[in-house]
């Protein structure tokens, strides 16, 4: 009798668990929708705030989230990149390797909010850029750099051997065989990894706080010499520090709803490219 | 036998993973435009002396060789031969057919285009070498195809053309059929035995009747050494040791 039931135990807790996490994502979505959809308008994504930001779109907002986004990524994925490379191509296996490998771990559980006192003293004072959009895009980047090292590390072990010997084989150095061979087999991993990495970037303000952003500027977004506006300050502004909360509320739900898209547009975008790229091969 | 040329040859060649000896004194001989098969039990050592031909151990950091690798009067290990120009001469074929992931043409013109060659005379190198691996009637249509979706027999053909494209002097193979089924192990057996008109061919095999079927010479090796060489006939049907009998009857391995 056990041996027949307990197979649908098994499965009836592992679906209950599932469908626990899943009602948590779909009453969130849910409640941002209903909330946040009817402020959606053209003119909310296309217009300046207005009125001490009772009227309005957040147009800055949404652009210095969107190049901040892009400074990070320029900045972080290149040099992330290369450093998983160099420590799982080139790096031998000894305890200096081990120490960078264990750091770069550490690093990634370390609370952004540090990131963003660390952004403050090396990058705003230390370097003088002042609090801007580059100071900001050098603090996310920073927050980025061990996520993106760690899972372009992970998409690079899962490379067989003979996936390089092949191109060793006919002669290809071994930089060669990582460039022409290696990356491309790794690309679909790699870019799982720096878009959830970047996802989570474009959500964050801790890190920019001290660094760069603004809860108001007067024109557009996006000078990186210039404080900028983004959307999730804005949305813990609204929600929180402003005096006319009652007439906001509606505008921060729209905030949080753009937010979201925004963030699943960049996931878009991957899905798209590793679907490309799957069909080339 | 004795008047073939010998295109390759280990001279007393040691090797060790850290502290483990791999390969003890290993001297062997390769006659040039003939297949040599390499038999024995899983451990043997075979395949690793088969790596050594085209330095295919450089990269790990753990193993140390000793004793020279000829190709002819050419020390393959010589600080002057760079390690891309051994793997040219000396091409190899895998256990598991690794196909780059790109298309079928691009998984030839690949090897082509690193190591130089004009890009005038590509296409015709890349039609004869499909044609030398007996590909080209299957696949002249489609070499735009992405190779990994050919069958597992067309795949370790096409490792076989990417490698002959190359026009190499030497070809290794590692167990090249222990993943194909039997259909296309005959036809790679039959590629095999076309190759050695043109190639000295290398064959790492654990099994017994393909050794037979292709090589002319079969060396037996046992623990890191080499316990008897000679014509395939005489391995197989007058053996001189007591343990190369044992193991081509099927005693053990």
């Amino acid at each position: 009798m056990m041996k027949k039931l307990s197979p649908v135990i098994e499965w009836f807790t592992l679906l209950f668990c599932t469908g626990t996490v899943l009602l948590f994502l779909i009453a969130i979505l849910w409640d941002l929708v209903v909330r946040g959809w009817p402020s959606l308008s053209w003119q909310f994504i296309t217009a300046l705030p207005s009125e001490g930001m009772t009227k309005g779109g957040i147009l800055p907002a949404i652009t210095g989230t969107v190049i901040l986004t892009l400074l990070t990524a320029v900045l972080a994925v290149p040099l992330g990149i290369s450093c998983a490379i160099y420590l799982n191509e080139y790096a031998k296996d000894n305890w200096v390797t081990r120490l960078i490998r264990a750091s770069i771990r550490n690093l990634s559980g370390v609370p952004s909010i540090i990131y963003g006192l660390f952004g403050l003293a090396l990058f705003v004072q230390g370097m003088h850029m002042g609090t801007s959009m580059l100071a900001a895009g050098f603090t996310l980047g920073l927050l980025s750099l061990p996520y993106i090292i760690s899972t372009t590390e992970e998409a690079l072990r899962r490379i067989p051997a003979s996936t390089r010997e092949a191109a060793l084989g006919v002669g290809a150095t071994q930089f060669e065989s990582i460039r022409d061979v290696v990356l491309p087999s790794a690309l679909p991993g790699i870019l799982t990894g720096v878009v959830l990495t970047l996802s989570r970037a474009a959500g964050e303000t801790a890190p920019i706080l001290f660094t760069g952003v603004a809860f108001y500027i007067n024109g557009s977004s996006g000078y990186l010499n210039q404080e900028f506006m983004a959307l999730p300050y804005h949305l813990y502004m609204l929600s929180t520090q402003h005096q006319a909360i009652e007439q906001v509320r509606p505008l921060a739900y729209g905030t949080a709803l753009v937010l979201v898209m925004v963030v699943f547009l960049l996931n878009l975008t991957a899905f798209y490219i590793r679907y490309k790229y799957r069909n080339n091969e | 036998m004795n008047e073939a040329i010998i295109k390759l040859s280990a001279q007393g060649v040691n090797l060790w993973f850290g502290n483990k000896h791999v390969l003890k004194n290993v001297t062997v001989t390769f006659p040039e435009k003939q297949v040599t098969a390499l038999i024995g039990p899983s451990g043997c050592g075979k395949s690793t002396l088969l790596r050594c031909f085209n330095r295919m151990h450089d990269l790990s950091p753990d193993a140390r060789i000793e004793g020279k690798m000829m190709l002819e009067t050419q020390d393959l290990y010589d600080k002057k031969i760079s390690v891309t120009e051994v793997r040219k001469r000396v091409g190899m074929v895998f256990q598991k057919a690794n196909p780059f992931p790109k298309s079928i043409y691009e998984n030839i013109n690949y090897g082509l285009k690193i190591n130089d060659i004009p890009s005038k005379e590509r296409p015709a190198i890349i039609e004869r070498a499909l044609k030398e691996s007996y590909l080209w009637e299957e696949v002249k249509d489609e070499l735009k195809k992405p190779a990994t979706r050919m069958s597992g027999g067309q795949q370790q053909r096409l490792c076989i053309a990417r490698t002959v494209a190359l026009r190499p002097e030497v070809i290794l193979m590692d167990e090249p059929c222990s993943a194909l089924d039997p259909i296309s192990t005959r036809k790679v057996e039959e590629l095999i035995v076309q190759l050695k008109e043109q190639y000295t061919i290398v064959i790492v095999t654990h099994n017994m009747q393909q050794a037979q079927r292709v090589a002319d010479k079969t060396i037996f090796m046992y623990l890191g050494e080499v316990v008897e060489e000679g014509k395939t006939d005489d391995i197989f049907n007058h053996p001189q040791k007591e343990l190369t009998k044992n193991y081509v009857s099927g005693h053990f391995g």
